[in-house]
């Protein structure tokens, strides 16, 4: 392998930053002017939304179940399982719901945009885009940044909701919690903080799958091979960004909202 | 028999002025990673002419084509196309003028998740100024074009490599571009297949009087270009009258060493005594 000296490193990393920023204000900016491929935005929420809910129902379910189940284990010592309800609640809506539905969407559609249009610029398609009149980043980029951060905020409430049932479903069979207790502590819990702040995170986090998993389509170089490793650090990259971004808009929320 | 397309005064005094030049390259540069790929070349192609650029692999023949398309940017120099300088244009800008030109890629570079008909009608579809039946005519005449109108609902990967091709220059052409630049077009392919990719050229410039710069690797197609004309009539590309004064306007530009060492036509090039050239072409 090739050593590099730190000057050069630090410039690449620079430089990729700058690039990564260039595309993710020029996919935005975008939308401002024409032409807008609204056809190729619907098409995207398809692949992206509905192509996604399978999984997203499966995982928020599940979480909502695992998060009731641990949590039922701790309150039954201190004989407060009645608050069972308001655990899964913030937990699903604060935190759970939207990272794992972010996590979700990242591992399915970040690496799908990195892999589709990393395909297209080693195989020149991207130049014939170019060649043709048509400018690649409105056709390709702009439609999938928009497509992901509408559609996860959905699939973010979607999850949250089979969240809620998944936890529902634990205390009720398996811990003997009414369930209309449940679901009238687990709804009366939530104030506007957490709703900010459950719906502002699936705004970032589709801001982040979509940019990110372009950014490495549109500068994957070195064939297959290439492609391949777009694909990967697109999944790495937006996994990692997900969760450090998580932290910074739970502590500024708190900072704004008190806690 | 059906009059070749230009007789030799006319092909040897093009008219003169801005208007006549298509495509101009006035003292280009380019390197990459410190490698010298052009350095300072200047030649120009006029309207209606087809000019065939020959060089070893990485002399920096597709880089021609990209730079006459907008899609790199030289290192210095000024590139003039259908009369615009295209070098400080922005991308906004070079995306309508490349509405005016067309190119073909080596690999064909076909949407692989489009059919033939969404691919050859993808300029039109873009600029949805058409209506769909009058898109549905262009796409077949294109199609016929090539001889591929009974394709149009397959994906290229369900297409052979010459028909990729054929695609390809169907997709480039269905806009009736004034330049079409063709980047090794019938390299990797069988001599038959390359011979109709051929004629098509051969067709496109003598009916269609579009000029075209061919990068290629093998000779004899562009050998076969500076012979032959095509025959509307007959529709069929057939070799000139021999010992005929009768000319196609078709010339040669030679890379080496990142730069122009020959730049002519076919008589000039048979005729020249540079060992490099005569070698090349033995």
């Amino acid at each position: 392998m090739e050593l590099i000296s730190p000057t050069d490193f630090a410039k690449q990393k620079i430089q990729s930053v700058q690039e990564y920023a260039a595309i993710a204000f020029q996919a935005v900016a975008n939308l401002f002017s024409r032409p807008r491929y609204f056809g190729d935005m619907v098409q995207q929420a398809d692949l992206i939304g509905v192509g996604s809910l399978p999984i997203v129902m499966l995982t928020g379910f599940f979480t909502g179940a695992a998060l009731a189940q641990n949590s039922a284990s701790t309150l039954q010592r201190f004989g407060s399982l009645s608050l069972i309800g308001q655990l899964v609640s913030l937990g699903m809506v604060r935190e759970l719901g939207p990272v794992i539905t972010g996590l979700m969407v990242a591992g399915r559609n970040a690496s799908g945009m990195a892999s589709e249009i990393g395909s297209m610029v080693v195989t020149e398609q991207i130049d014939a885009m170019r060649a043709l009149g048509t400018d690649p980043m409105r056709k390709l980029v702009t439609p999938r940044v928009a497509s992901t951060v509408f559609m996860l905020v959905f699939l973010t409430i979607i999850s949250d909701a089979l969240g809620f049932a998944g936890g529902g479903w634990v205390s009720s069979a398996l811990f003997g919690v009414d369930s209309h207790q449940y679901w009238s502590t687990a709804w009366q819990i939530l104030v506007f903080q957490d709703i900010f702040m459950g719906l502002v995170k699936p705004l970032l986090f589709g801001f982040i799958i979509s940019t990110v998993g372009c950014y490495y389509g549109i500068t994957a170089r070195g064939g297959t091979q290439g492609v391949g490793r777009a694909t990967t650090q697109a999944v790495v990259a937006s996994s990692i960004l997900i969760i450090t971004i998580d932290f910074f808009v739970t502590r500024l929320s708190m900072t704004i909202f008190g806690q | 028999m059906a009059t070749p397309p230009l007789v030799a005064e006319q092909a040897t005094q093009p008219s003169q002025g801005p208007s006549a030049i298509a495509l101009e390259f006035e003292n280009i540069s380019i390197a990459f990673e410190e490698r010298q790929i052009l350095d300072s070349i200047s030649f120009q192609l006029r309207h209606g002419e087809t000019k065939a650029i020959f060089g070893i692999a990485g002399s920096g023949k597709s880089t021609i084509l990209k730079l006459a398309l907008g899609l790199m940017k030289p290192d210095s120099g000024r590139i003039r196309l259908l009369g615009e300088e295209i070098t400080e244009m922005s991308e906004d800008q070079l995306f309508v003028l490349r509405q005016r030109v067309g190119i073909v890629f080596q690999e064909s570079a076909l949407f692989d998740s489009l059919t033939v008909r969404e691919n050859v009608a993808f300029r039109l579809l873009e600029e949805a100024q058409l209506p769909e039946n009058e898109v549905e005519d262009r796409v077949r005449e294109a199609l016929s074009f090539v001889e591929l109108e009974n394709k149009v609902d397959l994906y290229p990967s369900e297409l052979s490599g010459g028909m990729r091709r054929r695609v390809g220059i169907a997709r480039t052409i269905i806009t009736h571009p004034e330049v079409v630049l063709y980047d090794s077009p019938t390299g990797g392919l069988d001599p038959v297949t390359s011979n109709t990719i051929i004629e098509l050229l051969v067709k496109q410039r003598d009916v269609y009087k579009t000029s075209s710069l061919l990068v290629t690797h093998r000779l004899q197609d562009a050998f076969t270009m500076g012979t032959h004309y095509f025959d509307k009539a007959e529709n069929k590309m057939k070799p000139l009258p021999p010992h005929s004064r009768a000319i196609v306007p078709m010339y040669f530009l030679i890379l080496r060493d990142a730069h122009i060492i020959f730049d002519g036509d076919l008589e000039s090039l048979r005729a020249t005594r540079d060992e490099y050239i005569r070698e090349y072409i033995s």
